[in-house]
C-alpha cells in the first residue's frame, strides 16, 4: 500500500513540473512587472496609468461592450437550437448537433477569412458596419461553445419534470419558464463563461478583417511589441482580476448542477 | 346509471407498429379505486400516459365526465399524476413545488397556504413547506409529490407504479394510507402497478393486463376466486393447474381422480382445473380423496408450503400443520374450491400459402416462421405428385398454387430446444405456467406469432429457443379457397 501511495506522487511530479513553469513562474513574471517600472522599482504608477489614460479605460469599455453583445446573441442564437435538439424526437441528435459544432473542426483564422470575403461580397466596403461585422464575426466563431453546455444541461433535464409539469396545468409557455429555463441555468452560465471571457480578449478576429487594435486582448500585444513589459502586464493582470470575479459568480451557480437532475 | 366517470372506448396504442395496446375498453365509476395490473411491458403504464394525456391514442376515445378528452393537452384534463420516479422539481422547495399546479391556477396567495398545508397535512408532512427537495427521504418525496398531485383536486388521481420504490415496510404503510386517502378525498383513483398483491389489498375494481390486452376486469374476489383464464390464475396468487376432462354433469377427471365440481361444461371437454394451495386439506391417507406424498414442507411464517407428488403431479399445499417429508398423506378438495376454464383449442393453429414446388413429388408451403414440402395427399386424399405436376385420385390435374393451408400441432408434441436453428420455428419464451407435471411454454416467434409447448425443463422468459415439432406430428388441412380475394 505504501508503495502505491509513493508512486502516485511521483506520477504527479510531472504535471507539478509543467504548473510551475507554464502557469505559476509566467503569472509572477507578469505581476514582478506589473508592479515595477522601466528601473525595476516597485511602483503603482502603471496601474495609475491605465485608469487615467482614456484609451486604455476606452478600450476596456469597448471589449466589454463586444463581449456583453457577443454573449448575448450567442445565447440567443444557441439556446432554441440546444432546446429544438435536445427535446425534440429526432432519432439522430449526435448528427444534427455535428452539424452545429462542425464548424469548430476547421482552423478558426480560415473561418474568418471566408466570413470576412463574404461580407466584403455583400457590403462592398467592410468598413461601413464595424461593429455589426465584429459583433457577427465573433457570434459566429463562439456559437458552438454556447450550444455544447446548453444542449448538454437540457439532455440532463428529466423529461418527467416536464410532464409533471404540464400535468400540473403548465402549458408550453409556463413549462419553459418555470421548469426548463431555470434547470438549464448552470448550462448557461457555463457557456457564457466559455463565450464572454474568451470574446474580451479575441484580438484575431479584429486583427484579421479590420487591422484594428482597439481590444484589450491586442492592447495587450501591442504594450508587448513595443517591449512595454509594465504596461502590458498591468492590462493582464486586470484582465486576470475580471475573469477571477466571473468565474467566481459563475462557479456558485455551476456548483449546484448535482440538483438540476430529477429526484428520484 | 349516471354515475361513469371515465369511459376508454375501443383504444388502440401503436409504438413504431408494434401493437402495446388494443381493443382497451373500460368504464370508470366515480370515486372508484381502479387498478391496472399485469407484468411489465403489458401496456398498463401506456394506458395510464393515454388517460394523462402524455401520449395520444392510435384508435379510439376516452370520454370524461361525457366529454371527449382523447386529445386534450395534459394541462387541459382535471387529471395530476403521482409519478414513478415523483418528478419533483428540484430547483423548487417543498411549499413551490405542491403549490405549483395552484400557482397556475392564479388563486390568491392565502389560498395557496392553506391548500398547501392541508395538502401537507393529509400526507403527514406538516411544516416541510420550506424544506429542499434533496433533503427528504424517498417515502417522503412519495409523499410530496401525492401532495402535488392532490391539492389541486384533481377528478382523476393517477398513481403510476408510485410505491415501487419503496421498501417493503414502508410500502404496506403507503397502501394503507393512500386507501384512507381514497375514502377521505372521494376522488378516482387509477392505480397502476405489477404487484399483485397491492392490486388486492387496494382496489375495488382490478383489471389485469397481459400483453396489451386486457385478461379480465372484476373486484379483487373475482379475480382471485374466478379467474377468466389460466394467465390470470398463475399472475394472481399462487395456483395448481391440471389438465382434465369432463366426465359428466358436475363431474371432472384430474390428477387420476375423479371430483365433484360446480363448474359445468359438457361431457368429454377438455378442461384446465386451477386449485389454490390454500383450497386443498391434507388429511389421513386413508380419507382423502386422492393421495400423495410429501417431499417438502417449508415455513413461511403463518402457514407452511407442503408440495406432495401425486402420481406424476406435484401439488402445493398451504396448510397450517407441519408435515414430515417422505409421510404419506391424503387430499380433499371441496367441489366449489375447483375452478374450470375451457382448455384453448384453438392455440397452435396457423395458416400459410402454397408456393412453387422445391421439389419434384411434394408441394411447398409457406408459414410466416417456417416452410414445408409435403405430401399432397395429405392435402388432398389420394393426390399424388409427379414431374411437378399434383394430379387427384381420378388422375385430373388440380392446382394447389396459391391455395391456403392450415397447420396444427399438439403442444405436448413439440420440444423446445436451446439450439434454436435446430428447432423448426425460432423465437423467445413469451410466458409460461405450470400445468400438471410440466411447464406450458408461449413462445412467440419474430413475426408475433405464438407457439404453445410443454417442456418439462424450466426455462426463462425471454429465452431464445427453437421449437421442434416432428414432421409426422403436424398436421395439415387444404382451407376453402377465398370466394372473391382482395
Amino acid at each position: 500500500m505504501k508503495n502505491r501511495t509513493l508512486s502516485r506522487k511521483q506520477l504527479a511530479i510531472p504535471y507539478a513540473i509543467f504548473l510551475l513553469l507554464f502557469v505559476v513562474l509566467p503569472l509572477l513574471v507578469v505581476i514582478y512587472y506589473g508592479f515595477t517600472d522601466k528601473a525595476g522599482n516597485v511602483s503603482f504608477d502603471n496601474f495609475i496609468n491605465f485608469f487615467k489614460n482614456g484609451k486604455t479605460i476606452g478600450t476596456l469599455v469597448y471589449s466589454l461592450a463586444i463581449a456583453l453583445l457577443t454573449t448575448i446573441f450567442s445565447l440567443l442564437l444557441a439556446y432554441p437550437v440546444a432546446l429544438i435538439i435536445a427535446k425534440g424526437a429526432y432519432s439522430q441528435k449526435a448528427k444534427i448537433l455535428m452539424i452545429f459544432v462542425l464548424p469548430m473542426w476547421i482552423n478558426f483564422t480560415l473561418r474568418i477569412t471566408a466570413l470576412k470575403e463574404i461580407l466584403t461580397l455583400i457590403e462592398g466596403n467592410l468598413a461601413h458596419y464595424q461593429f455589426f461585422n465584429t459583433i457577427l464575426c465573433m457570434v459566429y466563431d463562439f456559437l458552438p461553445f454556447m450550444i455544447m453546455p446548453i444542449y448538454n444541461s437540457l439532455t440532463k433535464l428529466d423529461n418527467g419534470l416536464i410532464e409533471a409539469a404540464s400535468d400540473l396545468g403548465a402549458n408550453k409557455f409556463q413549462v419553459f419558464v418555470k421548469v426548463i429555463l431555470p434547470l438549464s441555468v448552470p448550462g448557461i452560465v457555463s457557456g457564457v463563461t466559455m463565450v464572454f471571457l474568451p470574446s474580451m480578449t479575441n484580438y484575431v478576429v479584429l486583427d484579421m478583417i479590420y487591422n484594428s487594435t482597439y481590444i484589450m486582448g491586442s492592447l495587450i500585444g501591442s504594450y508587448f511589441s513595443a517591449y512595454d513589459w509594465n504596461n502590458g502586464s498591468v492590462i493582464s493582470i486586470i484582465l486576470l482580476m475580471i475573469i477571477l470575479g466571473i468565474t467566481m459568480i459563475s462557479n456558485k451557480y455551476t456548483d449546484s448542477e448535482g440538483k438540476t437532475e430529477a429526484v428520484r | 346509471m349516471n354515475d361513469t366517470l371515465i369511459e376508454f372506448k375501443n383504444i388502440k396504442k401503436v409504438f413504431d407498429d408494434t401493437v402495446v395496446v388494443e381493443d382497451f375498453n373500460l368504464e370508470v365509476k366515480k370515486g372508484e379505486f381502479v387498478t391496472l395490473l399485469g407484468p411489465s411491458g403489458c401496456g398498463k403504464t401506456t394506458m395510464l400516459r393515454i388517460l394523462g394525456g402524455f401520449e395520444l391514442p392510435t384508435e379510439g376515445t376516452i370520454m370524461l365526465d361525457g366529454k371527449d378528452i382523447s386529445m386534450l393537452p395534459p394541462n387541459k384534463r382535471p387529471i395530476n399524476t403521482v409519478f414513478q420516479k415523483y418528478a419533483l422539481f428540484p430547483h423548487l422547495n417543498v411549499y413551490d413545488n405542491v403549490a405549483f399546479g395552484l400557482k397556475l391556477k392564479g388563486i390568491s396567495k392565502k389560498e395557496q397556504d392553506e391548500k398547501v398545508k392541508k395538502a401537507l397535512e393529509l400526507v403527514d408532512l406538516e411544516g416541510f413547506e420550506k424544506r429542499a427537495i434533496h433533503t427528504l427521504s424517498g417515502g417522503q418525496q412519495q409523499r410530496i409529490a401525492i401532495a402535488r398531485a392532490v391539492v389541486n383536486e384533481p377528478e382523476v388521481l393517477l398513481l403510476d407504479e408510485s410505491l415501487s420504490a419503496l421498501d417493503y415496510k414502508m410500502r404496506k404503510e403507503m397502501q394503507v394510507e393512500l386507501k384512507n386517502m381514497h375514502k377521505k378525498l372521494g376522488i378516482t383513483f387509477i392505480f397502476v402497478t405489477h404487484d399483485q398483491e397491492e392490486a388486492l389489498t387496494m382496489s375495488d375494481k382490478i383489471v389485469v393486463m397481459a400483453d396489451g390486452e386486457i385478461q379480465q376486469i372484476g373486484t379483487p374476489e373475482e379475480i382471485y376466486n374466478e379467474p377468466k383464464n389460466l394467465f390470470v390464475a398463475d399472475f394472481i396468487g399462487e395456483s395448481n393447474i391440471f389438465k382434465g376432462t369432463m366426465l359428466g354433469y358436475h363431474k371432472v377427471r384430474f390428477c387420476g381422480t375423479e371430483f365433484d365440481c360446480v363448474d359445468d361444461y359438457a361431457k368429454d371437454m377438455v378442461i384446465d382445473a386451477i386449485i389454490r394451495p390454500e383450497d386443498i386439506v391434507i388429511t389421513e391417507e386413508s380419507k382423502g380423496q386422492f393421495t400423495g406424498e410429501v417431499i417438502s414442507c417449508d415455513f413461511k411464517g403463518t402457514f407452511y408450503i407442503v408440495v406432495v407428488q401425486a402420481g406424476k403431479n406435484e401439488i402445493e399445499i398451504h396448510s397450517l400443520n407441519n408435515y414430515a417429508i417422505g409421510s404419506k398423506v391424503g387430499m380433499c378438495i371441496e367441489p366449489d374450491n375447483i375452478h374450470l376454464i375451457p382448455y384453448d383449442s384453438s392455440i397452435n393453429h396457423y395458416e400459410g400459402k402454397v408456393t412453387v414446388a422445391k421439389v419434384e413429388d411434394k408441394v411447398h408451403v409457406e408459414f410466416d416462421d417456417f416452410e414445408v414440402d409435403i405430401d399432397p395427399a395429405i392435402l388432398v386424399p389420394g393426390a399424388v405428385m409427379e414431374d411437378w405436376e399434383v394430379t387427384d385420385a381420378e388422375g385430373n390435374s388440380i392446382d394447389l398454387f396459391g391455395r391456403r393451408v392450415e397447420a396444427s400441432f399438439i403442444p405436448s408434441e413439440a420440444d423446445l430446444t436451446d439450439d434454436a436453428e435446430q428447432g423448426l420455428i425460432q423465437g423467445n419464451i413469451f410466458s409460461f405456467i405450470y400445468v400438471d407435471d410440466h411447464y406450458r411454454y408461449t413462445v412467440r416467434s419474430k413475426s408475433e406469432e405464438d407457439y404453445v409447448v410443454n417442456d418439462e425443463d424450466l426455462w426463462n422468459q425471454e429465452d431464445y429457443v427453437g421449437v421442434i415439432i416432428p414432421e409426422d406430428k403436424i398436421s395439415y388441412r387444404l382451407l376453402e379457397e377465398k370466394e372473391d380475394e382482395e
